[in-house]
């Protein structure tokens, strides 16, 4: 499964290390990167990754525990789920 | 890659604007499990339910975990039990309630949120199966705790079944009375239908119709909390970009509902039937429909105004929903629930919002008269006439109406019932004082009206 993962927040050095560290240990291989600065200073960091044999629920948990500890938000999500809601 | 624009977009709606799946519902059909004998057709029925639906929480979580999305509750829904009844020897009251502790005993085992159709639909007549099931309604929704009950008492095609209307002011009575110490809560599973859809995935109402087929997932969505948001952006602006901006917003609502409904129907290995596209709120705050119609300009939901406003997000939801989903279906629309729209509550409680304007606004929503505690010293006959009453604007307008109202034992208007989680909390409203009992007493059935002949 390929699946979007979500970094929301303000900027702090080190978010993209640890969230590719944590992906790397889950044996996640991340397909694509975007960074961007919405309104409001919000650092966004969006994801592609194929998710190979780890299961979704398990590294969801895991990010929300690191989200929780950076004062992030993070999400990972099947990318059909953007797909469908935003094409046609 | 997709639009980081669109992503942030979808997950603020998950996050902030409580966009949510509100229900995997599985339609089951009990028309194999019918036997003379009733325990047969209990065992028939715990085993049917039990291997249908042993996936479908296992299922629902792993598509939350998957995509992200909050996906409330999992919900069964069975053939209208009378079916059953009908099928017995000898049926009766004790016989019923076996049945319906066998659904509820089932819906537990299989850990769903709600199991509906302990229904009966009598729109024209009563077959002595589904009289005996409408009589053991009241302890059947007293005795067991996830089973929701449905009966539809009149159609467009059929006219109102006017003695099924006096029943059911009893009916709902005494469920009231069964369960006067959580408020009269029996009668928050209780809906009387008009025009009853087969495929509605929401409760209390929620039946597998006569013409489903054996199994079948239904899923509905929610969302007002995202078309509310929306809507600020387009302050000030014409109607027509009212509606735009909620036919864009149901749009990507529906998209869900549908990728949800596809891939649970692939993973279960049962048809996919319909996507309910509702706007479902809850007691949370950023979660009403009152809201959506007060961002329209209304001071408070309930004031002059508040009819056209809610045509307007009725039609532009559907509008909007409809090419997002290959089969849409069940009720689809705006639902007006008193007790569990924040908006709504806050509007009842300052007398912005009558038991009177709910109705008018009943000819545009989606559903009808929807969770509303009135007193408790209510009579069965002005509740059968209020039945009567929305019976009619469904039967005319060919849509469906619906009455869930709790006559809440001891309280009075101004008081406030608690039914917690999803139900929230309602105020006692006030209804006109002056009775109609010689009016249902008449009894009989009201014609089908000139707009039923459509052949």
């Amino acid at each position: 499964m390929r699946a979007v993962v979500t970094v929301v927040g303000k900027d702090k050095p080190g978010i993209i290390a640890k969230v590719s560290t944590l992906l790397y240990e889950n044996g996640i291989n991340i397909l694509d990167i975007s960074q961007t600065v919405m309104s409001n200073d919000m650092f966004t960091m969006i994801m592609l990754v194929d998710m190979n044999t780890a299961s979704a629920g398990d590294v969801s948990a895991k990010l929300t525990e690191l989200a929780g500890e950076v004062g992030l938000s993070i999400h990972l999500q099947n990318e059909e789920l953007f797909n469908s809601m935003h094409r046609i | 890659m997709i639009n980081p624009f669109e992503i942030i977009e979808t997950i603020n709606m998950i996050d902030k604007e409580n966009l949510d799946i509100r229900t995997i519902t599985m339609g089951i059909s009990l028309k194999n499990c019918t036997d003379p004998n009733v325990d047969k057709a209990c065992e028939k029925i715990y085993k049917k339910i039990t291997s249908y639906a042993r996936n479908l929480v296992k299922v629902g979580c792993e598509i939350e975990e998957q995509f992200g999305i909050p996906i409330i509750n999992k919900r069964i829904s069975v053939t209208p039990v009378a079916t059953v009844i009908d099928a017995l020897d000898e049926p009766d009251t004790e016989k019923c309630l076996k049945i319906a502790k066998t659904l509820d005993s089932a819906a537990k085992e299989v850990g769903v949120d709600f199991i509906g159709g302990y229904s009966a639909l009598v729109h024209k007549g009563f077959t002595k199966g589904e009289r005996i099931l409408i009589e053991s309604i009241p302890e059947a929704l007293a005795k067991t705790d996830i089973v929701c009950s449905s009966v539809n008492i009149g159609s467009t095609r059929a006219g109102i079944n006017m003695d099924a209307v006096a029943l059911m002011g009893s009916t709902i009575k005494k469920a009231a009375e069964l369960t006067k110490d959580n408020g009269g809560f029996a009668c928050a599973k209780l809906v009387v239908f008009c025009n009853a859809v087969e495929d509605n995935p929401f409760m209390a109402g929620a039946f597998h119709g006569e013409g489903e087929g054996d199994c079948v997932i239904n899923v509905g969505v929610s969302g007002p909390g995202v078309v509310k948001c929306a809507l600020e952006k387009v302050k000030g602006e014409p109607f027509g970009a009212v509606a735009e901006t909620i036919k864009n917003t149901a749009f990507k609502i529906t998209r869900m509902g549908q990728l949800v409904a596809s891939e649970a129907s692939k993973r279960l290995g049962v048809p996919f039937g319909i996507v309910d596209l509702s706007l479902a709120p809850t007691p949370a705050v950023g979660d009403s429909v009152a809201y959506i119609l007060e961002e329209m300009g209304l001071e408070k939901c309930g004031t002059h105004g508040t009819t056209a406003a809610l045509a307007l997000l009725n039609d532009a939801v559907k509008k909007g929903g409809v090419m997002a989903s290959s089969y849409v279906g069940g009720l689809s629309g705006a639902f007006i629930p008193v007790s569990e729209d924040a908006g709504m509550i806050s509007a009842a409680k300052s007398g912005a919002l009558s038991i009177e304007k709910l109705e008018a606004m009943t000819c545009v929503c989606s559903v009808g008269l929807d969770m509303i505690a009135v007193p408790g010293d209510t009579t069965a006959d002005t509740i059968s006439c209020i039945i009567a009453d929305e019976a009619a604007i469904g039967m005319v307008n060919s849509k469906t109406t619906a009455v869930r109202i709790i006559p809440a034992p001891g309280k009075t208007v101004g008081d406030t019932v608690e039914f917690g989680g999803l139900l929230g909390s309602g105020p006692v409203m006030s209804l006109n004082k002056y009775q109609g009992a010689e009016f249902i007493a008449r009894g009989g059935r009201i014609p089908a009206p000139l707009q039923s002949l459509k052949n």
